[in-house]
C-alpha cells in the first residue's frame, strides 16, 4: 500500500479517536461555559473524563431481572456512535467509508443506540425507566421525519444522499450552502439534533427530578462501567451530531483530498467548528428553560414544516 | 437582554477556593480520583441541612469545582449526603439506598441530628443515628453545619 493509499484508512481512525478523546472533553467545556456565565468556577474541562475514569474502576452492577436488552444497551450506544463518527466526513471526504457514509444509514445508526438505551430503560422494570424509554421514542418518532426530510432537501442539490457527496458538494459551491433550501435545512437539523442529544429546551441533561425526565430516566438503574459507557455514548452521539451540523453547514476545511497535511487540518477545524458550536449551545441554554412535555411536539412540528419547506424550495428553485 | 446584562454586571459569584484540607481522605475515597457523583438522602432532617447542602452546591460555595456533582440515582453515586435523624420508617429505605450504591462507596453523616440524634434524640419516631443504620465514613457536625463544612467533607473524599 502506497502513502497516499494509508491516508484514507488513516483518516477515519483519526476521526474516531477523535470523537472518543474528544466528547468528554467537548460534554466539559459546555460544563464550563455554563458554569462561567452562572458565576461558578466550574470543575474545569477534564471533569467528564475523571467521571468516566473512577466510573471504569467502580463495581459493574447488574440489577435482578434485567436481561440481555439492559447489558447490551450501552455497547451497542458506543459501537453504532463510533461506526456514524467512521462514516461521517467530520474532517475529509476522501475516505474508504465516505463511500458508504449515506445519512439514512447515519440516521438509521443513530436511531439503533437510541432504541437500544429504550429497550434496556423498559427492562429494568422500573416505573421511571418505562417513562423515560416511552417519552424519548415519543420525541425521536418525531424528530426522525424532520431530520429524513431536511436529508432530502440537501441532497436534492447534490444528486445523492451520500454525506460525503453532499459536504463536498457544498465546499465546491459555497452558494448551495446559502440558499433557502440549505439554510431552512440546517435549521430544521439544528432543532433536531438538539432534540435528538437530549439537551434544553427538550430535555434537560442536568436535572434530578424524575417526572421530568427523558434521556436521564432511562440510565437510572445503571452504574460502574456499564454507566462510563451510556455517558460516553451520550457526549459521543453529541460530537457527533454537532460535527453533522457543522460538516452541513461550515464546510470548509474538510480534506477532499487523501493528504496528511489536508486531513490534519481538517481534524483541527473539526475540533475548532464542534468546540465553537458546543460552547454557543451551552451559553444559549443558559438562556432556555425547558419545555413542557406536551410543548415538545410543537417544537418539533415547527422544525418538521422547516425541513418541509427546505425541501420545497429546494424542489422549486432548483427547477428541476 | 437583560439576563445578558445581569450576567455580566455579577461576574463571578463563586469565592476563592479555600486551602486543601489536611488530613488523609478515607480509603475508599482514594479511589475515586478527583470524582464525587453525591445523592442526598433525607432520613428524616427538618431540611435546615438540605438548604445548606443546596447552598455547597450553589455559586457562592462551588462544591462542583472540585469534582463532587448532585445525582439523581444511587446507582450513580459514589457518596450518600445522610442527614437527620433515622426515623423508623426511613431506616429500612437508607439501607437499601446505600446497598443499591456500587463500590467503592462512602457515607457521610451531615448534622448533629446525623451524628448522635440531636433535637430529636429519644422521640418516639426515631431509629437513632445514622452511623446506627449504615457505617459511615465521614462526619460532618453542626446544626446545621455551615456549606463550608459540607464542601471540606466533599474535597476530603474527592482529594482536590
Amino acid at each position: 500500500m502506497n502513502a497516499a493509499g494509508a491516508v484514507g484508512p488513516a483518516a477515519v481512525a483519526a476521526q474516531v479517536a477523535a470523537v472518543v478523546a474528544g466528547a468528554p472533553l467537548l460534554a466539559g467545556l459546555m460544563r464550563q461555559v455554563r458554569a462561567r456565565l452562572e458565576g461558578r468556577a466550574g470543575p474545569g474541562i477534564a471533569q467528564p473524563w475523571r467521571d468516566l475514569r473512577k466510573l471504569m474502576r467502580k463495581e459493574p452492577i447488574t440489577p435482578v431481572g434485567t436481561g440481555p436488552a439492559f447489558r447490551t444497551a450501552p455497547l451497542l450506544l458506543v459501537a453504532s456512535t463510533a461506526v456514524v463518527a467512521a462514516l461521517m466526513p467530520l474532517a475529509s471526504t476522501a475516505t474508504p467509508a465516505g463511500v458508504r457514509s449515506d445519512l439514512i444509514l447515519v440516521v438509521a445508526l443513530l436511531a439503533l443506540g437510541t432504541v437500544a438505551l429504550a429497550l434496556a430503560g423498559l427492562d429494568t422494570g422500573t416505573a421511571f425507566g418505562g417513562m423515560g424509554a416511552s417519552r424519548e421514542m415519543t420525541v425521536a418518532a418525531l424528530v426522525e421525519p424532520t431530520i429524513l426530510l431536511a436529508v432530502f432537501a440537501l441532497s436534492i442539490p447534490a444528486g445523492s444522499t451520500n454525506l460525503a457527496a453532499i459536504v463536498s458538494g457544498g465546499i465546491h459551491d459555497s452558494a448551495r450552502l446559502a440558499s433557502p433550501a440549505g439554510l431552512l435545512a440546517t435549521a430544521a437539523l439544528a432543532v433536531a439534533v438538539l432534540a435528538e442529544t437530549g439537551r434544553l429546551p427538550v430535555d434537560n441533561p442536568a436535572t434530578h427530578l424524575e417526572l421530568t425526565m427523558v434521556h436521564e430516566a432511562m440510565v437510572l438503574e445503571y452504574a460502574g462501567p456499564d454507566l462510563a459507557l451510556v455517558e460516553l455514548g451520550a457526549h459521543m452521539r453529541l460530537t457527533v451530531l454537532l460535527g453533522l451540523l457543522a460538516s452541513l453547514a461550515a464546510p470548509w476545511g474538510i480534506a477532499t483530498t487523501a493528504s496528511a497535511a489536508a486531513v490534519a487540518l481538517g481534524l483541527v477545524l473539526f475540533a475548532v467548528k464542534v468546540a465553537l458550536l458546543g460552547a454557543a449551545l451551552a451559553a444559549a441554554e443558559v438562556f432556555w428553560a425547558k419545555l413542557r412535555l406536551f410543548r415538545i411536539p410543537e417544537l418539533l412540528a415547527g422544525s418538521f414544516l422547516l425541513a418541509l419547506l427546505a425541501v420545497t424550495a429546494s424542489y422549486f428553485l432548483t427547477g428541476e | 437582554m437583560s439576563l445578558l446584562r445581569k450576567i455580566q454586571d455579577t461576574g463571578r459569584v463563586a469565592e476563592a477556593a479555600p486551602p486543601r484540607p489536611s488530613g488523609d481522605p478515607p480509603r475508599a475515597a482514594r479511589q475515586l480520583g478527583g470524582s464525587a457523583h453525591v445523592r442526598c438522602i433525607d432520613a428524616g432532617s427538618c431540611n435546615g441541612c438540605e438548604i445548606e447542602i443546596a447552598a455547597a452546591f450553589g455559586p457562592v460555595y462551588d462544591a462542583e469545582r472540585y469534582g463532587a456533582r448532585l445525582v439523581a440515582s444511587p446507582r450513580h453515586a459514589d457518596v450518600a449526603l445522610v442527614t437527620g435523624p433515622v426515623t423508623r420508617n426511613m431506616a429500612e429505605p437508607l439501607r437499601r439506598t446505600v446497598a443499591a450504591m456500587s463500590r467503592p462507596r462512602l457515607v457521610v453523616a451531615v448534622g448533629d441530628c446525623a451524628l448522635d440524634c440531636g433535637e430529636f434524640a429519644g422521640g418516639h419516631g426515631v431509629e437513632g443515628a445514622v452511623a446506627d443504620v449504615v457505617p459511615t465514613d465521614l462526619q460532618v457536625p453542626g446544626c446545621p453545619p455551615p456549606p463550608e463544612r459540607i464542601v471540606a467533607a466533599l474535597r476530603a473524599v474527592t482529594g482536590r
